[in-house]
């Protein structure tokens, strides 16, 4: 991008690209992420590979221009499928210059981005904020930085006493012109954004929109087209991944979501409380993480297998109850949408760094169901897999996503629900009494449950160690017996498994293995290695806890295997840190243990989702040191 | 009973019911422990009431008091210390139709599980709460508990309790959306009966406080409260628990107080001279989330997912 455009018909014609970053900064509150979102929708109906990503500050509502307040949004576009948010950025609109050096301090501009900046802060009353805006723009030319300096705001008050509001429709339709969107496309996607506001905001938004759209052709020379992705078609939603939890949920069937509000998960039942009506289902908002997931084990208990959606700090109040759980053998969809941490950390970034504690968390061994998706699309589909898995499996089943999966938003076919992905009635049939509450089968561990209401099911269902009819253990083989049946399920299941497959070539130099968020991005890195020439692979794995199978006789065909993670892991340079002190990344502990395969492995902790070219970096690196060991 | 009704017509039962079909395991609790007379009230109650067994649900956490679900004969949930409350109201939450009783402690209720305790009294559902409250630690051995009395010695407090107890009936009472207090004590067994009938029959969260001895880490403490009758303060009304005469003459103490009176119920709690047994507050009439959160329970698949298909819609382009 950046070239300099010949000139005809007064604007320039667009030129063909496959795709684009685009990102719009603003203060919070001037609405930068809706104005991206709807761009987003407008190019994903109009066939392209879209995923959008808010930028979120720290604060409700943090002072106004403050780098640190930043807010706004990320929309990458392709011709293509598209995974994961890109590196940097191709253009850039800002509604002041402040926010803009948070954004290259993260790394997301390059030399030769185009920066749209608002103008109106060269000739504000205060004197402070017009030398900060001259030194900004210098600084940002000297960085490399292509600024075009427009009055945005100057000719959104033309159409609105009230521009700070206004001026997301405005951009939004510059941005249309620049990318050449359709224009009746563009008109009905804002018609929709609106359409609770009623006409008069719909009219004053498409107002604004044409008005951007105009002083777009009029004063901006750069013009584009990102053609549709090949085989387009089908019916599609857009959604974030937390409003995909909550779709999952629906159409698991499941009747109860309790929960206690934690960012980076409570946009799942945000969502689900506008519209979980209408599937006769309720999102209980409970006292505390520890009730919400008492609450959730009650329903479920009675026969309605229910959900509670947390982040890190939950799960780690939710632990014992996990574990009871697992020791009672009661269905339960536990969504963890991870964030940064230990503690508190960082409550709006993405980390994934609660794998370890969902496998190991509990005191005692307490096996479950640990799965993770890698797309949003999977955070739909997972939830229903996973209340299918907490019922047959009677187990908890931990669904891990994250914060990237939770506010990216892309566009995915819409699935086609189908009665048999609803729970079924619950059963009220008579029980037979001979048959015991746990009636373990000697090979697989699994039986079924009597659930209240089925009479002669009567039974009590107790954390302490138990024998199959449930009694309190006190003999000394009950509590080794139990542990053997309620492990034996996971091998169970571990059977029904297929091996995961390998992106690339099934041999090679280097595999890289992911698991979450990261799909997208290490196999974008991977694609961009293999066009090198590099003879590099990857594997992702969806199924944490039984493991997927097949992955020792995987690894070994290739001369080395790492990890690319979003959590902590030493640094095998750093001071101190040697064979034997060096604590890795929580996927590679787990292959380590599974494969006894010296597996690597590179993890970093800055907060953001992982990057296609970070990740290439790191590829070639870990190459170089392979060709240097010859 | 058996069928003959008071119109001495006989009606035959289907199913009838004996104490035996709501007895569980025998009961482990020591000789002498005021749970083994509230076990015998709740197994007569049920019978009486003939509810049925499969669709009975005792709900327990942890500690001496809820042992009581492994000796019942219906459905249990043994479950973790002080999570009672959110368990009962989450099976409560999608199948209303399930007689729900929670018996918890002193510790388990007043100390770990305070939020629940607050916040069930607030949400109002229709199940049983027995309190059952001994002011020691029994399980774990004679620890305090937020009930035990100042200077009560425990192996915490090896030279008394050095705080005072916290006031459960006045906390309670003090809760928004509270529908039904009552205290017993556990040596008056008629009254232990009657109190939990109509708690059980109350539709919403029938709390009841039933302060109990423990003959094994606080005996002196259940001795004192024995030894004084007049100590006791017997609540009397029409709409409040039916009093046997033995009742009465067993508690000489008597005080006519209408449950239907929130500031007068405070205002007898707040007096820690007296322990009152009776009804000190009902109000038949409070909001039971349960009518909330059960909306849609009957749903058919078709319309489950012609609603999802509405909700899709939202996100198709």
């Amino acid at each position: 991008m950046g070239d300099k455009m010949q000139e005809s018909k007064g604007y320039p014609p667009a030129r063909t690209i496959n795709e684009c970053i685009v990102e719009i900064v603003s203060d919070s509150g001037e609405g930068a992420q809706k104005a991206g979102e709807t761009f987003g929708a407008i190019s994903a109906r109009m066939g392209n590979g879209v995923w959008t990503v808010q930028i979120i500050p720290a604060e409700i509502q943090p002072p106004a221009r403050s780098p640190a307040g930043a807010s706004g949004i990320r929309i990458r576009l392709a011709s293509k499928y598209v995974t994961n948010m890109g590196d940097e950025a191709d253009l850039a609109v800002a509604f002041n210059e402040q926010v803009l050096y948070w954004r290259i301090a993260n790394g997301a501009y390059k030399q030769g981005t185009v920066v749209l900046l608002e103008d109106k802060w060269r000739d504000d009353p205060v004197e402070e904020i017009r030398a900060q805006y001259a030194k900004a723009v210098a600084e940002f030319r000297a960085h490399g930085l292509i600024v075009h300096e427009l009055p945005i705001e100057r000719a959104c008050l033309e159409i609105t006493s009230n521009p700070q509001r206004g001026k997301n429709m405005f951009v939004l339709g510059m941005l249309c012109q620049i990318f050449s969107r359709d224009l009746d496309t563009a008109r009905a996607q804002i018609t929709k954004t609106f359409r609770r506001k009623g006409d008069k905001v719909i009219d004053l938004n498409r107002r604004l929109f044409d008005a951007g759209y105009g002083f777009a052709r009029e004063r901006i020379d750069i013009c584009y087209a990102i053609p549709p992705q090949p085989g387009h078609g089908g019916r599609y939603i857009v959604t974030d991944g937390n409003q995909a939890i909550g779709l999952g949920v629906m159409a698991a069937g499941m009747e109860l979501v309790s929960m206690y509000p934690i960012t980076p998960a409570t946009s799942a039942s945000h969502y689900l409380a506008e519209v979980y009506h209408k599937v006769g289902g309720f999102v209980h908002q409970a006292e505390d993480e520890i009730a919400a997931i008492g609450f959730a084990l009650g329903a479920s208990y009675a026969g309605k297998t229910a959900c509670t959606i947390t982040s890190g700090p939950g799960l780690a109040l939710k632990t014992e109850f996990l574990a009871l759980a697992v020791m009672a053998e009661i269905p339960l969809v536990l969504v963890v949408v991870q964030r940064g941490g230990p503690s508190t950390g960082l409550p709006t970034k993405v980390e994934q760094g609660d794998l370890l504690a969902s496998l190991y968390g509990e005191p005692g061994d307490a096996p479950k169901v640990v799965i993770a998706a890698a797309t949003i699309e999977e955070c739909l589909h997972f939830v229903i897999m996973a209340r299918r898995l907490a019922e047959t499996f009677r187990t908890p089943v931990v669904l891990l996503t994250d914060a990237n999966l939770a506010t990216g938003v892309q566009p995915y076919p819409r699935p086609e629900p189908c009665v048999e992905w609803l729970a079924p009635p619950i059963d009220q049939s008579e029980w037979d009494e001979s048959v015991p509450p746990y009636a373990w089968d000697d090979v697989t561990g699994l039986s079924s449950r009597p659930i209240p209401g089925m009479r002669g099911g009567e039974y009590v269902l107790t954390g302490l160690a138990h024998t199959k009819q449930s009694k309190v253990a006190y003999d000394s083989d009950s509590n080794q017996r139990g542990c053997e049946m309620r492990s034996r399920k996971l091998a169970a299941l571990a059977g029904t498994l297929k091996p995961p497959i390998v992106h690339g070539d099934a041999e090679g130099d280097l595999l890289v293995v992911g698991w979450g968020s990261t799909l997208g991005a290490i196999e974008e890195a991977i694609d961009r290695a293999r066009a090198d020439g590099h003879k590099v692979s990857s594997l992702h794995l969806r199924f944490l806890s039984p493991m997927e199978p097949g992955l020792k006789e995987i690894f070994l065909r290739f001369r080395k295997v790492m990890t690319v993670e979003i959590n902590y892991s030493d640094d095998p340079q750093a001071p101190l840190i040697t064979r034997e002190t060096r604590r890795y990344a929580q996927l590679a502990w787990l292959l380590r243990a599974q494969t006894l395969i010296d597996v690597d492995c590179w993890s970093a902790v800055y907060g953001h989702p992982l990057q296609p070219g970070m990740i290439y970096r790191v590829l070639l690196k870990h190459l170089a040191a392979l060709e240097g060991n010859n | 009973m058996f069928g003959l009704k008071a119109d001495w017509s006989h009606e035959v039962f289907e199913r009838y019911f004996t104490i035996g079909d709501y007895a569980g395991g025998e009961a482990r609790w020591c000789p002498g422990c005021g749970d083994h007379g509230i076990l015998a009230a709740v197994h007569k109650l049920l019978r009486d009431e003939q509810a049925i067994p499969e669709l009975t649900v005792a709900v327990s956490g942890i500690g001496c008091s809820s042992r009581l679900p492994h000796y019942m004969g219906t459905f249990g949930f043994h479950g973790l210390h002080g999570r009672a409350l959110p368990v009962a109201c989450g099976i409560k939450s999608r199948r209303p139709e399930l007689d729900v009783w929670v018996a918890t402690g002193d510790g388990d209720c007043f100390s770990i599980g305070t939020a629940h305790w607050i916040h069930a009294i607030r949400y109002n559902m229709d199940m049983t709460v027995l309190v059952f409250d001994n002011s020691i630690y029994g399980l774990t051995k004679a620890q305090s508990s937020p009930t035990s009395p100042l200077g009560m010695k425990t192996n915490t407090h090896p030279f008394g309790a050095i705080l005072g107890p916290l006031n459960p009936l006045t906390v309670t009472l003090g809760i928004s959306n509270v529908s039904f207090v009552a205290q017993v004590v556990d040596w008056s067994p008629p009254l232990v009966y009657e109190t939990l009938k109509a708690a059980h029959r109350h539709r919403g969260l029938g709390f009841v406080r039933i302060i109990q001895r423990c003959p094994v880490f606080a005996d002196a403490h259940g001795k004192e409260m024995l030894a004084d009758p007049t100590r006791v303060l017997l609540l009397n009304h029409e709409h409040g628990i039916p009093i046997d005469k033995s009742v009465a003459r067993q508690f000489p103490n008597h005080r006519e107080h209408d449950p239907a009176d929130l500031a007068g119920a405070r205002d007898i709690a707040q007096d820690q001279s007296r322990i009152p047994v009776g009804l000190l507050y009902h109000n038949p009439d409070a909001p039971c989330y349960e009518d909330l959160s059960s909306r849609g329970g009957d749903m058919t698949p078709a319309r489950k997912l012609a609603g999802l298909d509405s909700a899709l819609d939202d996100f198709t382009i």
